[in-house]
């Protein structure tokens, strides 16, 4: 593979950890979250400021970076959790904009908006793999679990799901703060591979960026999240030949998508032993209808 | 023993009294019908049992304890499970993750295992899909168990939200207007079925009502009211030959 296609990778792999965090928060409970890039930006400055200055290792950087920003959700979380509808959305956009504006003149420490040079760049495509995995395994064992069966039950009627005994409050926390825990590995592990880091790489593009995958993936679909992510990480490489316009077709490309397919790319559909015969048999019934038609 | 005592509840929306000292008691193994015209406070009632609302004045008590004020997923933990007048289901998810959601307090593995797949969790798991085809066998829906809610049929729907409430194991259950939008032979099919599992499950249940023939054929006792107000309360001959109640929710005609 070429130095080229390792970098995609990388950042794709970097990518799909905090659009796990997100397909669980947004796509799963249900809340919309426009401020990713606030979380993320947390960990990439918190494990920065670990390696330059303080020289410590990439593993301590990685779990202070994972901690911080997990705070930041419990704080930001206990108030904005409870608004009903968009506020809550609002809330976390204002958020990301103020995390912004503080690293920018914070320049003591965060070197102000001309940022921090010279990271040490540990991330590796292992690296980023086995990070990538362990992020997979986590979400989907709670997506899989009595406890995320509780989150899509608040997604679907917030009401309903109290009136079984959820205690709604709570769970949005949780799935705020695994998300953003996920954003924190996934910002330390950007700045660790890109080896430069300032506030502009984490603006209200970033946040929205994070949040077209999901969409587009299939906000119920954490296999969908995943084909998202390496096709819009590669798809703006893909179009550098279109020049100037290449974000311009992005843009178009997402929109056709939406328009065609609403519900996502993936839809609900989860890659699964079970699903995968099941489409295999619908296929092969479909290939012989005659034979089909017979057996129903 | 009483299961449920309503104390002179009452609820004010600004200058509207919605519900005016109401005061009852459930004792336990009931079947309970609260009748009455539209508007007259039934389903605020149930509102304010489960927590949705708070009451203005009064108090609510369950087997004993103070539940007043109460977040209402702390009531339906307390054990009072209930259904909506207008169905209230998961949509997008199946028969089967309806159900089994409700039984996730039978099992006991914290948010922190829910993260890892450990063994303990996949007994557990296994335990709860048992647990749920089982519920689902009883009330006749296991064949549609992996079917989306919102694809089954309105008198289903109505079941599976029946089936939900059930899976908690609750002492009391509300059921808010079930014979809403069913035909006769619907109606008549559900009157069964609430029997059945009033039967089956033990339950105290209290049911909120338009379909007279469904409350008078089921409920052991009946209340009713007017205007946030309790006008009769009995079995349901008593009812019937109430004047009172002749004149205000039957009306005074010959039909009835």
């Amino acid at each position: 593979m070429s130095e080229y296609t390792i970098g995609i990778l990388i950042l794709a792999c970097v990518n799909l950890i905090s659009v796990l965090g997100l397909s669980l928060l947004t796509g799963f409970t249900g809340q919309f979250n426009f401020g990713q890039a606030g979380f993320m930006a947390i960990g990439a400055y918190t494990a920065a400021i670990l390696t330059t200055r303080l020289g410590a290792p990439m593993a301590v950087a990685i779990a202070a970076a994972m901690a911080m920003s997990g705070l930041a959700s419990v704080l930001i979380g206990y108030p904005t959790l409870r608004l009903k509808g968009d506020y809550f959305a609002i809330g976390t956009l204002g958020f990301a904009e103020a995390i912004r504006l503080v690293i920018e003149n914070f320049d003591k420490l965060t070197g102000g908006s001309r940022g921090i040079p010279r990271i040490q760049t540990y991330t590796t495509l292992p690296v980023a793999l086995a990070a990538v995995a362990v992020a997979l395994v986590v979400v989907a064992s709670y997506i899989g679990s009595t406890h995320g069966r509780n989150c899509i039950a608040i997604r679907e009627d917030e009401m309903a799901a109290e009136a079984i005994g959820v205690d709604a409050f709570r769970y949005k926390q949780v799935s705020f703060a695994i998300n953003a825990v996920l954003a924190g590995l996934s910002g330390a592990l950007l700045a660790h591979y890109v080896g430069f880091i300032q506030p502009s790489m984490f603006g209200l593009v970033k946040s929205t960026e994070m949040i077209v995958i999901v969409i587009f993936g299939g906000m119920q679909s954490l296999t969908g999240a995943v084909i998202a992510t390496f096709l819009l990480t590669a798809l703006p490489e893909v179009l550098r030949a279109a020049m100037a316009w290449r974000l311009v077709l992005y843009g178009v490309l997402v929109v056709f998508i939406m328009i065609v397919r609403p519900e996502g790319v993936m839809g609900t559909w989860e890659l699964s032993p079970r699903n995968v015969k099941a489409a295999f048999a619908r296929l092969r019934s479909k290939a012989r209808p005659e034979r089909a038609g017979k057996a129903g | 023993m009483t299961v449920l005592e309503l104390d002179a509840v009452s609820k004010r929306f600004g200058g509207v009294v919605a519900v005016d000292g109401f005061s009852h008691r459930l004792e336990e193994g009931g079947l309970y019908a609260v009748i009455g015209p539209n508007g007259a406070g039934k389903t605020t009632i149930f509102n304010l049992i489960t927590g949705i609302y708070q009451p203005t004045s009064g108090s609510i008590r369950f087997r004993g304890e103070d539940i007043t004020g109460l977040p209402p997923f702390k009531i339906a933990q307390k054990g009072i499970a209930r259904t909506f007048q207008n169905i209230r289901l998961f949509s997008h998810s199946s028969v089967l993750d309806n159900v089994r959601t409700a039984c996730f307090r039978s099992s006991s593995y914290s948010i922190l295992e829910g993260l890892f797949p450990t063994p303990r969790r996949f007994r557990e798991e296994r335990m709860l899909r048992e647990k749920t085809l089982n519920l689902l066998e009883m009330v006749s829906l296991a064949d549609r168990a992996e079917e989306k809610a919102r694809n089954l049929p309105y008198g289903y729907q109505r079941r599976i939200e029946i089936a939900r409430a059930l899976a908690q194991e609750p002492k009391l259950l509300l059921l808010d207007e079930p014979a809403a939008g069913m035909n006769p032979d619907e109606t008549r099919q559900l009157m069964d079925f609430i029997e059945h599992i009033h039967k089956t499950f033990k339950l105290t249940i209290l049911l909120i009502e338009h379909h007279m023939e469904l409350v008078m054929g089921l409920s052991q006792h009946i209340v009713v009211l007017d205007f946030g107000k309790t006008l009769a309360s009995g079995t349901a001959e008593e009812i019937q030959s109430n004047p009172a109640v002749i004149e205000a929710y039957l009306g005074s005609g010959e039909e009835v």
